[in-house]
């Protein structure tokens, strides 16, 4: 999933405080998954922003709204006929949902109420934690299953670097060495010889340095 | 033995000699004397001169341009090139540009991640990783060709380095690494400080069980302690460093004012140690803002005079 994790919520006031209607739109996707911008961090944030403004003693109108998913046409399209009663929405999807509702609506401010972080898996009750950077070229199948562009700080294809210490990364005790848990993974496989073979030179055209991204299936196309 | 570039660094080793390399660490500043006064501290006890490339992610005077003055000076520079900073058109222009002045010698590095330095907030690179580094000299080198494909007028000639970790972890897999390293193209390998010497001893069987000390030169790499708390710091702040208890009580032991030559004694008993140490090929002594005392740790060491080559091509 798209991993995210709530602004703080002075943020959110000081983008939000110059309107008086706004419209609070959560997602049922990712942001429900990591507990950031759900139906219910949509009520909590509705709450604080309602009683923030009623101690500065201002009328804010706020209503809430969970869409099923806000990077599709057909759920942005539920709120065609309602959006103009507000004066912007805040959108608690990720960055992808704020900016696609932005792109539909093109007069109404859209403020994002979560920062997007990465994409990643529950590792346990409130913890989320990293596991794919979208590179465009999957190497998993000659790195035991383990990434290094997302696990590696470093992000190096022919791991470890010589700061590996205990299983853990030089940067943050609390961070796995991602070469650490590929050794384990091939030696777990008995795949360890596969460690030797030199990782060719990445082409890094089809990740971020190659511009925005697109995939067409000519086949599904309508 | 036929040497495949100029640089008399290969060529000392190639001969059988035990080399011995130091580095210089760049200022802070724009004062190219910072590096060139160090140099004159240690050129006459040393075969070549590492300059370090924003070395722990400190923002520095040029790598490069650092080398520069060194070759200016009649000395031997060996140019550390981390893939942190520059993305592969950066990286093989500056080989390029340190071809320009015939600089011979190449280390190759990823580098500390730069959270350990002045800019925690800014981007890293790591376009090509230390192997691939060493791959793409090789093939400028050797093929003339640039990653891209095209032909280099005039390739670089480069006796090509990489660093190895003896300590790090998983341990299983530091020789697979080194001999990554070897099949890559590295020509001569500088170690991490050497302090746990049966540590390293095993790694070295461990190379030679596969005959990788004969591929490559392994120069051991040792640092003096200043000071007790150094070995202490060492030990547990610096990341892949592995000192012994026994090394820290050693110069915990002696009062203040005789650590230092305390420092100074291990660090020549460890190499005393590791010259008999079958696959040594040589010293890097990284005297850490502490160059006045190369030339005495390599006299004390017996590896003063340096050889003097009779040709020069």
């Amino acid at each position: 999933m798209i991993v995210a994790k709530q602004k703080p919520v002075e943020e959110i006031i000081e983008e939000a405080k110059e309107y008086d209607k706004i419209l609070l739109a959560g997602c049922n996707e990712c942001v429900t998954v990591c507990e950031a911008g759900g139906k219910k961090e949509v009520a909590v944030l509705a709450s604080a922003l309602r009683m923030y403004f009623m101690n500065q003693g201002k009328d804010l109108k706020i209503d809430e709204v969970t869409l099923e998913r806000q990077c599709d046409h057909e759920y942005l399209e539920e709120i065609r006929n309602t959006i103009d009663q507000y004066d912007a929405v805040i959108s608690l999807a990720c960055g992808v949902g704020v900016q696609f509702m932005a792109e539909k609506y093109m007069q109404m401010p859209i403020l994002p109420g979560v920062d997007t972080c990465f994409m990643g898996v529950t590792e346990e009750r409130g913890v989320w934690t990293e596991r794919c950077q979208g590179c465009g070229q999957c190497v998993l199948a000659k790195t035991g299953g383990i990434c290094p562009v997302s696990r590696c700080a470093k992000r190096l294809f022919n791991g470890p670097c010589g700061g590996s210490t205990k299983g853990c990364c030089e940067i943050n005790k609390d961070l796995l060495c991602g070469w650490q848990l590929i050794v384990d993974r091939l030696t777990e496989l008995g795949r360890l010889e596969d460690y030797e073979k030199l990782a060719p030179i990445k082409d890094w055209s089809t990740e971020r340095a190659g511009g925005p991204r697109k995939v067409i299936r000519e086949d599904v196309r309508l | 033995m036929k040497t495949k570039t100029p640089s008399k660094l290969e060529k000392i080793i190639r001969a059988g000699h035990l080399a011995v390399t130091s580095e210089c660490g760049p200022p802070r500043g724009s004062d190219a004397e910072a590096i060139t006064k160090k140099a004159e501290m240690i050129k006459d006890h040393v075969d070549a001169i590492n300059v370090t490339d924003n070395q722990t992610s400190m923002t520095r005077l040029s790598s490069l341009a650092s080398c520069i003055h060194l070759k200016l000076m009649g000395l031997e520079p060996t140019l550390q090139m981390v893939t942190r900073d520059r993305n592969r058109i950066a990286l093989q222009s500056d080989i390029l540009g340190a071809a320009s002045f015939d600089i011979y010698n190449i280390l190759c590095l990823s580098g500390d991640h730069q959270q350990f330095g002045d800019s925690p907030t800014g981007q890293n690179v790591f376009d090509l990783d230390s192997m691939q580094l060493v791959q793409t000299v090789k093939l400028m080198r050797d093929e003339g060709k640039f990653l891209g494909g095209d032909e280099i007028k005039r390739p670089p000639k480069m006796f090509i380095g990489a660093a190895a970790n003896p300590f790090a972890d998983p341990f299983e897999i530091r020789v697979p690494r080194l001999a990554k390293k070897v099949a890559a193209g590295a020509e001569f390998i500088q170690t991490q400080c050497i302090y746990n010497l049966e540590k390293f001893e095993l790694w070295m069987k461990l190379v030679r069980d596969r005959g990788l000390h004969e591929k490559v030169a392994i120069l051991a790499g040792v640092t003096p302690f200043k000071t007790a708390g150094m070995a202490k710091y060492m030990k547990n702040r610096v990341p892949g460093m592995d000192v012994p208890d026994e090394v820290v009580k050693r110069m915990a032991d002696v009062p203040k004012e005789k650590q230092a030559d305390e420092g100074i004694n291990i660090c020549v008993e460890t190499i005393q140690r590791l010259k008999e140490c079958e696959g040594v090929r040589g010293f890097h002594v990284m005297a850490i803002e502490w160059e006045e005392k190369v030339p005495e740790i390599v006299e004390r060491s017996g590896l003063y005079p340096r050889p003097v080559l009779k040709t020069d091509n």
